[in-house]
């Protein structure tokens, strides 16, 4: 068999340029959505075509990438897109969040803080946090244009008169630099707080509908609210029965028919991590104080 | 009880035309609106009635002509040479616009409560409790019972649907409402209570209204002054009653013979 | 200044349905009203007694002449007023009552009777009272007042809209047959209060058939014939 000659990263040049461009208008304009002449991928939409693209635009021959699908570096979306990228661009790729330089994410932030050495991109299916409300997107661009978001509260008000608190638990929204009103991409609103004064470059690529978007590194990010309904960052009151984790976000897993279940990380490296670094379901207090803390940064730091 | 700056108009209407292309729409259309005034603007449809509105409440552009407006600062205001936001701003404070077609007014997926909030939450309103209690103040105050705050307004009847629009415009207290058809495509029972409520909101909170009705029947009850549109031109303005009861115009007397007597 | 001064007052209407047919009514219309004055119009039906009231009031278009109506030191001619005069000068200083009450649905008669003092600033508390009082004066029973009056009678009807005609005490006063077909009490009320208002300065145009209400109340008549344009 004679393998296709792809071009690096199977886009062509022309067409990483095009959204190179995107990506810089993007992250000059914190939190607009920057339209681009969304490719077809061989791979279908929800597929996260818009994250490749931009990781497809973005990647050299030094990077390293991971590919995590809700916190999981073996999920198929995550293994197909890893695969992907080692066969058009032959990069190192990794599971390890501190080792990546570029890494893909499908509905989740990784729970190892990230440094400025480090690009996360979001595979986005839905940009317009306006659009639930106001399907019109000539509306929804004006009111961008002009700030005028009360509708984005009267999503919330909905939750709460509905719920008797803000139920929104994924894609909950957040208004970038005092900005644009901006969907974080169907994260668990636990991650929000993690888009606040991030050293990553995080960027968003939406492919069916043909939007890029950005938060450049340390800026500020806010997760709408009300005075008397503040935001909150949800997870299971529970620590990881692998783990010991009483900080990271859980994944409900149902272990047999009879309704057994546990909660266990939903990041897998974190959990991984923590358990090559000897902590475990019965360990969960901080028998080793240097251990849990460390877990994210200190290896990847310039000396 | 006299009110300040009720000497100054609230909107200047100056010979107001528009054309799309060749076709007139409405010709040069002037007139002043006081506070507290309500305004009936009648006709058949083609009259130019409805162009009219949509000037004045600057959804389309004149062709020539223009609409001053006193804003709250006492200060006026060219509302074409105002910027978009401001105009935008202004619609949905100091303005109410009440669409013949609730759907249009209404925000069909959202709780009551949600449609009146939405102006006060536009203006920087964020607490929840405060922004209820006003909503379920201005359900009561156009009769939708309390316990409807969180149902859609697909499940209210036209009426209703109606009536909660009405909230929805008047829940930041504005000084001038357009109304195009209030009451139009309504049960006439509904109607009825429809239109007193209007007149005594409208009365209570000494709101200027447009209103543009075909129904001669509306335009006395609610309305203090007439314009009488056809073929996009004011063919006759004046007192409500004083047009209605001394018609000048041939067309004006046609409409005035044609009501049947009730 | 005569609270009320009309000067060579004309009324044409033209009936542009019946081919542009002119139908003068009035011609040259003059006379003076001084506070505490009642003047009554008389002369037979159809010589346009009631379009005078109408004139007066702004119902009409006046053609020619003009219509100065004196309050509060201020002079208006509703000859020429905008809308907004006339209307500022009807809730200010001027009555009209006619036997006939407009209904407004679902509006209470007591609501109804109190409504002109509302809108002159009277606060709704004190408005609701005195119209009270002005309803038991003309013996509407008290189970009423609550209703909307569009079921009562026409006595009642009438009763009701003469309590909220004659309520506030405006500086002119026009009636317009306000006593047809009541009975000889409520006849004495309606006589009392024109008299009243006529002590309180008011200057009253009024239609009254019944001559012996006219002879109660009226100062000076003024025949309308004089005026009128023989058809």
């Amino acid at each position: 068999m004679t393998a296709p000659a792809y071009n690096f990263a199977y886009l062509d040049e022309q067409t990483k340029r095009m959204i190179r461009r995107a990506i810089l208008k993007a992250i000059a304009i914190p939190g607009y959505q920057v339209p681009f002449a969304s490719r077809e991928m061989p791979m279908p939409y929800g597929w996260g075509t818009g994250g490749v693209q931009v990781t497809a635009s973005i990647l050299g021959p030094d990077d390293t990438l991971k590919v995590i699908d809700q916190g999981s570096d073996d999920t198929t979306n995550a293994v197909s897109i890893r695969k992907f990228f080692t066969k058009t661009a032959n990069v190192r790729t990794t599971t390890a969040t501190i080792e990546a330089t570029v890494i893909q994410t499908r509905h989740r932030v990784p729970e190892t803080p990230l440094s400025e050495e480090q690009v996360l991109v979001y595979q986005v299916p839905i940009p317009e946090p306006l659009r639930f409300l106001e399907p019109r997107e000539t509306e929804t661009r004006r009111m961008h244009a002009l700030s005028e978001y009360g509708l984005m509260h009267v999503k919330l008000y909905e939750d709460i008169a509905r719920h008797g608190h803000i139920a929104t638990a994924y894609a909950y929204p957040v208004q970038v630099d005092d900005r644009y009103v901006m969907d974080p991409s169907p994260i668990p609103k636990f991650d929000n707080p993690k888009l606040d004064d991030c050293p990553a470059l995080q960027l968003f690529g939406a492919g069916r509908e043909k939007r890029i978007y950005a938060i450049p590194p340390y800026t500020r990010v806010v997760s709408l609210d009300f005075e008397d309904h503040p935001f909150e960052a949800y997870r299971h009151d529970a620590a990881c029965e692998l783990c010991g984790a009483s900080d990271s976000f859980l994944d409900e897993v149902i272990t047999d028919d009879d309704g057994n279940r546990m909660f266990v990380c939903s990041d897998t490296d974190y959990c991984e991590q923590r358990r090559a670094l000897g902590h475990g379901p019965y360990n969960a207090a901080p028998a080793d104080p240097q251990g849990s803390s460390h877990t994210g940064a200190s290896p990847t730091e310039p000396a | 009880m006299t009110t300040p700056d009720t000497d100054t108009p609230l909107l200047i209407a100056k010979g107001l035309t528009k054309y799309y292309g060749r076709q007139l729409g409405c010709r040069d259309a002037s007139f002043e609106l006081y506070e507290g005034e309500v305004m009936a603007v009648v006709g058949e449809s083609g009259s130019g009635k409805s162009t009219l509105l949509q000037l004045l409440s600057t959804q389309i552009e004149p062709s020539s002509g223009s609409v001053t407006y006193r804003m709250r600062d006492g200060s006026l205001a060219d509302l074409w040479r105002m910027s978009e936001p401001a105009r935008r701003f202004l619609l949905r404070t100091d303005w109410g616009y009440v669409h013949q077609d609730p759907q249009l007014g209404l925000r069909m997926g959202v709780s009551a409560g949600g449609n009146v909030g939405e102006r006060l939450m536009a203006v920087g309103a964020r607490n929840y409790q405060d922004i209820r209690a006003t909503a379920t103040d201005w359900l009561g105050r156009v009769e939708i019972p309390h316990d409807r705050i969180d149902d859609t307004p697909r499940s209210y009847s036209g009426g209703m649907r109606q009536r909660l629009q009405i909230a929805r415009n008047l829940v930041t207290a504005p000084r001038l409402i357009f109304m195009d058809e209030p009451t139009g495509g309504l049960d006439v029972s509904v109607q009825a209570r429809l239109l007193d409520l209007l007149r005594r909101i409208v009365a209570e909170m000494r709101i200027a209204a447009i209103v543009v009705t075909h129904d001669l029947a509306v335009a006395r009850l609610l309305s203090n002054r007439i314009m009488v549109m056809k073929g996009g031109e004011v063919i006759e303005a004046g007192l409500t009653d004083q047009v209605l009861d001394d018609p000048h115009q041939p067309y004006t007397q046609l409409l005035v013979s044609s009501i049947l007597p009730a | 200044m005569p609270a009320l001064e009309l000067s060579d007052v004309s009324k044409t209407f033209t009936m542009h349905l019946q081919g542009g047919l002119r139908l003068p009514v009035l011609r040259d219309v003059s006379f003076v009203a001084e506070r505490g004055q009642c003047i009554a119009l008389t002369g037979p039906s159809g010589a346009g007694k009631s379009s005078i009231l109408k004139l007066i009031f702004g119902n009409y278009k006046c053609d020619a002449g003009r219509i100065l109506v004196s309050a509060d030191d201020k002079t208006v001619d509703i000859a020429n007023a905008s809308p907004r005069a006339i209307l500022a000068v009807r809730q200010r200083a001027l009555g009209y009552v006619t036997q006939f009450l407009r209904a407004v649905p679902r509006v209470s008669a007591l609501d109804i009777v109190a409504e002109p003092l509302i809108v002159k600033g009277v606060a709704r508390d004190d408005a609701t009272a005195r119209a009270a009082m002005m309803l038991r004066r003309f013996n509407v029973p008290e189970r009423l007042w609550s209703l909307p009056p569009a079921t009562f009678s026409g006595g009642e009807q009438q009763r009701i809209n003469l309590a909220r005609g004659l309520l506030p005490k405006h500086p002119i006063l026009l009636l317009d047959e306000p006593t047809a077909s009541l009975d000889a009490h409520n006849r004495a009320v309606v006589v009392d209060i024109v008299r009243e208002r006529k002590r309180q300065g008011a200057a009253i145009v009024a239609i009254v058939h019944d001559d012996a209400v006219r002879e109660a109340v009226a100062d000076i008549s003024v025949d309308v014939m004089h005026f009128a344009i023989a058809a």
